[in-house]
């Protein structure tokens, strides 16, 4: 049981490396510079490592590019005009956040489509198999017909079945 | 009507097919560049070769030439020196080297034991310029025209096939368009 302890925080130590691997040292002037750099940090994807967002992303160009945001945000440039920087010259694919753009669109809203086509078939499906509602395609039977179903059932033999005449 | 939905799982299996057949051919590690077609942008940096003067983007060759980010600590460009030393020798187009962030002394170095096929060498020890041109590691190889716009780029290593099929294509091309628009004020054919 110890040793399952000893695990779990071992993992749970691996994780808070993990997050804590890169660490810049820049002087902001107010806790909001500060908030800002990590927001920024996190919403851009590493171009090299791709996988990464800046903040946890050790690769060299993330690096120069958080000391590029760094920069702008103590040249007291908006969040607008630091993602246009980016975008300018690493193209959307810098954004962890895909803008809505006719490309886009199938992006954003392709999942709904899906899941509403789910529901509808779903509900279909589920129509058509009953649950209780479904108004089965009765048949009224003739008088002659219950007749015969009732000699049938008492008497195990048709007088008219074709595989005995 | 009833015959047609059968085909549905046929369609959503068409389609599917189709965008995963693309995504097995499609390199993901190699962003498309948003600055082709965009002019080249400014700089003022010193070079190996010019002491303290800085360049800037006049410094530049005025014809079409290629625009190749290295450094001494990159494999992948020391693979790529024999093609560059090739067509310097041959003469085909001028080769500008972006030293993206290196130290001057193991460029220097790295230059004199591998052959320096560059007409230039801008230092960029800090990669703020390679920021300015969408760099994400070297080795990066631009194709700029005379009038210093991006017509071309390729990310990562160049061997002789994509020398060939992709990189010369286009510089004969901008050579062309350059003689034929401006062969009398430039008048340095080869």
């Amino acid at each position: 049981m110890i040793w399952l302890r000893l695990m779990v925080a071992g993992f749970l130590l691996l994780g808070a490396m993990a997050v804590t691997a890169q660490v810049d040292v820049f002087d902001f002037e107010t806790p909001e510079q500060e908030q800002r750099f990590r927001q920024l940090s996190n919403d851009f994807r590493c171009p090299m490592c791709q996988n990464a967002n800046l903040t946890s992303s050790p690769g060299g160009v993330a690096a120069d590019l958080r000391r590029e945001i760094f920069r702008m945000i103590q040249e007291g440039m908006t969040d607008q005009e630091i993602e246009q920087f980016m975008l300018t010259r690493y193209g959307d694919f810098i954004l962890y956040r895909p803008r809505l753009t006719v490309q886009t669109i199938l992006l954003w809203f392709g999942p709904i489509v899906f899941f509403l086509a789910g529901v509808w078939i779903t509900f279909n499906i589920m129509r058509r198999s009953g649950g209780g509602k479904r108004e089965l395609d009765t048949v009224e039977l003739s008088r002659d017909e219950k007749e015969r179903i009732a000699r049938l059932m008492t008497s195990g033999d048709g007088d008219n079945s074709p595989d005995k005449s | 009507m009833k015959n047609l939905k059968l085909y549905i799982p046929v369609a959503v299996f068409a389609v599917l097919a189709v965008f995963m057949w693309r995504g097995l051919y499609q390199d993901s590690r190699t962003l498309p560049s948003v600055l082709i077609d965009r002019p080249l942008p400014e700089f003022e940096l010193r070079t190996l070769e010019l002491g303290d003067q800085l360049a800037t983007i006049d410094t530049l060759p005025q014809e079409p030439f290629i625009l190749n980010i290295w450094g001494s600590y990159c494999l992948p460009c020391l693979q790529e020196n024999p093609i560059f030393m090739a067509a310097r020798e041959r003469d085909l187009v001028p080769i500008v080297g972006v030293n993206y962030k290196d130290r001057e002394p193991a460029a220097r170095n790295w230059l004199d034991i591998n052959g320096n096929p560059f007409t230039l060498n801008i230092i960029d020890d800090t990669g703020r310029y390679g920021i300015d041109l969408g760099v994400y590691g070297a080795p990066e190889t631009f194709v700029i025209d005379a009038n210093r716009v991006i017509r071309f780029k390729h990310i990562g290593t160049i061997n002789y096939q994509i020398w060939e099929d992709e990189i010369m294509p286009v510089v004969l091309t901008l050579q062309a368009e350059t003689a034929g628009t401006g062969a009398s004020a430039a008048g340095n054919q080869r």
